[in-house]
This record gives structure tokens, sequence and C-alpha cells, in this order.
């Protein structure tokens, strides 16, 4: 009888371990894929799935999606690049470098169907991984170039091809390629640019790189705009263009998209809140070129 | 200069060779990468043309050392070594663009300038060991060790040629300013040597006096 008693307990302590480890269910790796260029893991945290390209750092998510709501989206940057469009409405032809899970690829169309995009992505793991996991859609008009940005780029002069929206995401936070961040490279973007083109790039906020960067953007585009929490951490999106609207355009621009991002999760007031106009100035920074760019090292 | 001095001159020439080499072929990555990206099959490329030039560099140098071996002659090499690196800073761009606009394919588009840019001057600096190696040995029996210790310096430049370049002179200086300074090192070190052969040749041509 006490036997019996004590069974029971044992069983209900047994069955209450088990439910309270799926209710506090730990991070599931649901697929890892080795890479040329990476390791490349899809993991599910309860309804967030997220792309990762190492699983031992916590800041390594590349891109995020809550399975219920795939349209939301979780990023702070991803917000802001989205957020980015009140500087370019409706842009017809969007070149994005750099896919991830294809988020930002995904949202543009859906906001506007009729739109062409080219996704270039160096790791052909990345794309079938956007695509098995999270839903990332190519159609007639959206396609994806498995190449080097720098080279799809180099190339897409020689046909003369020319974007309403260039998106630079090719930074996943370890390591940077540093071909990708130096004054010829962005000369080579801007001269893809039509005239009222702009030019989004997902940057550090940290580091002594930050004032290199920000030297080399302005060198190449002068003033730009910049999105960014006020502390110093996380992501700084930069916002650049040949010529850039005025506040007036801005502001109209905005009123249109404020219903249309929210259904994406992205909040324009508070974003607003965020962004900040950086005047071209002179700085100690040197500007990286292809002669020089330790990216990586500084 | 005594045998021995003679020997470690050598020696710093050789270390010298292999330290430019090595630097010069982790700047390749760079050359390369605004037109081919930098993917393992750029370093691929790069490794291959230098691995196959150094090949036949060994093979002409170990066949230049039959004909009146001299320090003047190991000088020369060295001179035209650096001459051979000149249009590296010079001329890469044009090279590269005329590559990147004929050749879709970046396997063998970097394959192909690393050849353009890198295969010459690696042929002639390939030939620096094999005729260090005729300048130290004087018999037989110590061949082999000589052979062993030039390996070692060379090598050993080589290694520290890759960790100076890719650690420090990156984060200080421009790819063609350390190109150049290569070149100059090289040429240099060749010009003394051919003074220093001149000395010696001097020297002997009147001990007596």
């Amino acid at each position: 009888m006490l036997l019996n008693r004590k069974l029971n307990v044992l069983l209900f302590a047994f069955t209450a371990a088990i439910f309270s480890q799926t209710v506090t269910a730990k991070p599931v790796v649901i697929k890892e894929e080795r890479s040329l260029y990476q390791n490349v893991f899809v993991e599910d945290d309860g309804d967030k799935r997220c792309l990762k390209f190492s699983v031992k750092r916590r800041t390594s998510s590349q891109s995020c999606m809550f399975k219920s709501q795939p349209k939301k989206v979780v990023f702070n940057y991803t917000k802001f690049a989205m957020s980015a469009l009140v500087f370019k409405a409706k842009p017809e032809r969007v070149l994005i470098i750099g896919l991830g899970g294809g988020t930002l690829s995904n949202n543009l169309l859906d906001l506007y169907p009729e739109i062409e995009i080219d996704n270039v992505e160096i790791d052909p793991a990345v794309v079938s991984v956007a695509v098995d996991y999270f839903g990332f859609k190519q159609t007639a008009k959206v396609k994806t170039h498995i190449q080097d940005g720098r080279i799809f780029i180099k190339r897409a002069q020689r046909k003369k091809l020319q974007y309403d929206l260039i998106i630079l995401d090719a930074f996943n936070g370890e390591y940077i390629p540093e071909h990708l961040l130096t004054k010829e490279f962005l000369q080579e973007s801007k001269s893809l640019l039509k005239d009222d083109g702009i030019l989004v790039a997902n940057t550090f906020s940290s580091s002594k790189l930050y004032h290199h960067e920000s030297a080399t953007y302005h060198d190449v585009f002068g003033d730009f705009y910049s999105i960014r929490k006020s502390n110093n951490v996380g992501n700084r999106v930069l916002v650049v263009g040949k010529s850039l609207l005025d506040q007036q355009a801005i502001a109209t621009n905005a009123e249109a998209l404020k219903q249309p991002l929210a259904t994406f999760g992205v909040d324009l007031e508070e974003t607003f809140e965020y962004i900040t106009f950086e005047p071209n100035k002179v700085t100690e920074y040197r500007v990286l070129t292809d002669q020089y760019s330790p990216a990586n090292l500084l | 200069m005594n045998k021995q001095w003679h020997n470690y001159f050598i020696y710093l020439l050789a270390f010298t060779s292999g330290f430019s080499i090595m630097g010069i072929e982790l700047l390749g990555g760079r050359i390369l990468a605004p037109y081919f990206g930098s993917s393992v099959h750029v370093w691929g490329s790069i490794i291959t043309v230098f691995m196959l030039a150094l090949s036949l560099g060994y093979l002409f140098g170990g066949r230049l050392s039959l004909h009146n071996p001299s320090l003047k002659r190991y000088g020369t090499i060295f001179i035209f070594a650096g001459l051979c690196l000149l249009p590296l800073a010079y001329f890469s761009t044009p090279i590269l663009e005329l590559v990147f606009d004929n050749i879709e394919d970046s396997r063998y588009g970097s394959l192909l300038a690393s050849m353009g840019l890198f295969f010459i001057p690696s042929i002639i600096l390939g030939m620096i060991s094999p005729y260090s190696v005729r300048l130290l040995v004087t018999n037989e029996a110590e061949s082999g060790k000589v052979a062993g210790a030039l390996y070692f310096i060379s090598t050993l430049g080589s290694a520290l040629g890759t960790l100076a370049t890719s650690f420090y002179f990156v984060l200080w200086f421009n790819v063609d300013t350390i190109i150049l300074s290569y070149c100059f090192v090289l040429m240099i070190l060749g010009v003394c040597a051919v003074l220093v052969n001149k000395m010696e040749a001097s020297y002997v041509a009147q001990p007596q006096a």
C-alpha cells in the first residue's frame, strides 16, 4: 500500500517533469547543413524559427520568423530596412545582396505584387533553407542568383542594370566580406542606382569599424540617414542615395506607408524616432578601399 | 667578405625571397577579390599558380646554376624578380578587367588572372632556392645539410612573410605600397649581391695588395 503510494508520487513527479519540459521547451535544431561558407542551422524555439550560422553564439541569428504569423517582422534591423521605404516609395526594381531567410524579399513582394527583385546570395545552402523552412518565394520576377555580391554588381554594371532600391545585408556579424565594404564597391553599387534610387545597408553600430564605415559611406554618398536605437548595441541601418528626399516628401510617403507597414509589425512612428540625419564630415578615420580593407581586423 | 659572412648574406637573401613570395601570394587574394570574390576557388587558383610557377622555377634555377654560378648572377635573379613584380602594382586593374570581361566563370577567371599576374614573378622567385644551394655547397658530403638549412631559412621567411603581411601590413598600408616595398627590397638586395661579387672579385684579383 505504502509502496503503491510512493510509486504514485514518483509517477506524478515523473510526468510533471516531462510536462514542464515540454512547456519550457529548449530550442531544437531541426535542420543542419554544412556548406562551403558556413554551417547553416534552422532552430525552432516554440513559435519562433531562426536561421543561424552557429549554434554556440547567442547573437548569430541571421533571420527569424514566427511560424504562426510569418508576416510579422522579428528583428529591428529588418523593421528599419522596411521603414527605409519612406525614402523611396513604390520601388519597381530591387537588388538584395545577402538573402538570409528571404524575409525582405517576401515582404517587398507582399507589399508590391508587381515588384522585380534580384536576390543575390553566395551560399546555395542558405537559399535552399530559405525556400524549405522560411517560405521564401521565387517567381518569374523574383529571382535568386547564387553569386558573390561584388561579382553580381560588377556584371550588372556592364549590363547597365538600374535599380530603385539596393539592400546590402551581407554581413553576418562574425565575418565581414571585406570586398563588400570598400569605396570602390559602393561606387559600383551607386552606379546601379536610378537618379532617385536609394541604397539601404544593414551595418554595425559598435566597434571601431563603425567610424571607418561611416567615413567610407560619406566619401561615396555625402550626407546620409541612419536608423538605429540610441544605445550603442545592435545594428545600424544606413540610407544613402544619389539625392535624398526632402522632409516634405518623406512625410507624404510615411503617411501612405503607415498602414501597410503596420501589418508587418513595423511601427513607423517608432522608427522615426530612431532616424538621424548624418551630414558629411571630415574625420580622422581612414576610408576603406580595395587597397585598404582590413575590416575584420578593425 | 669572409666565407662565413658571404654565406650569411646568401641565407639572408633566401630568407627575403621566401618572405616576399608568401607575402605576395597572400595579397593575391586581396587583388582578386573585387573581381572574383574570395571563395575557396579563388584561393585554389592562387595557390595552384604559385605552386606551378615555383616548381618550374626550381627546375630553371637548378639548370641555370650549371653555368658559371656566381653571386652576380644570383643578384640579377633578384633584380629581375623585383622588376617582374612591378606590373602587379601598376597594371593589375587592366589585366583583371580584361579577364573579367571575357570569362564569365569566376573559377577560370581567377585562374587566368592569377596566371597573368603571378606566374612569371613566382617562377623567377622559385629559381632562387636551387641557385642558393649551388652557391653554398662546397662538397658532396655537406650538400644535404646545406640544402636543409637553406629550406629552413627560406620557409621560415615564408612563414613570417605570411604572418606579417596578413596580421599587420594590411592593417597599416595599401596593397600596392606593400607590393612595391617587396619589389624594392628584392631589387636592392640584388644590387647588393652584384656589388659584393664585384668587391670579392677585385679582392681576389689583387690578393697581395
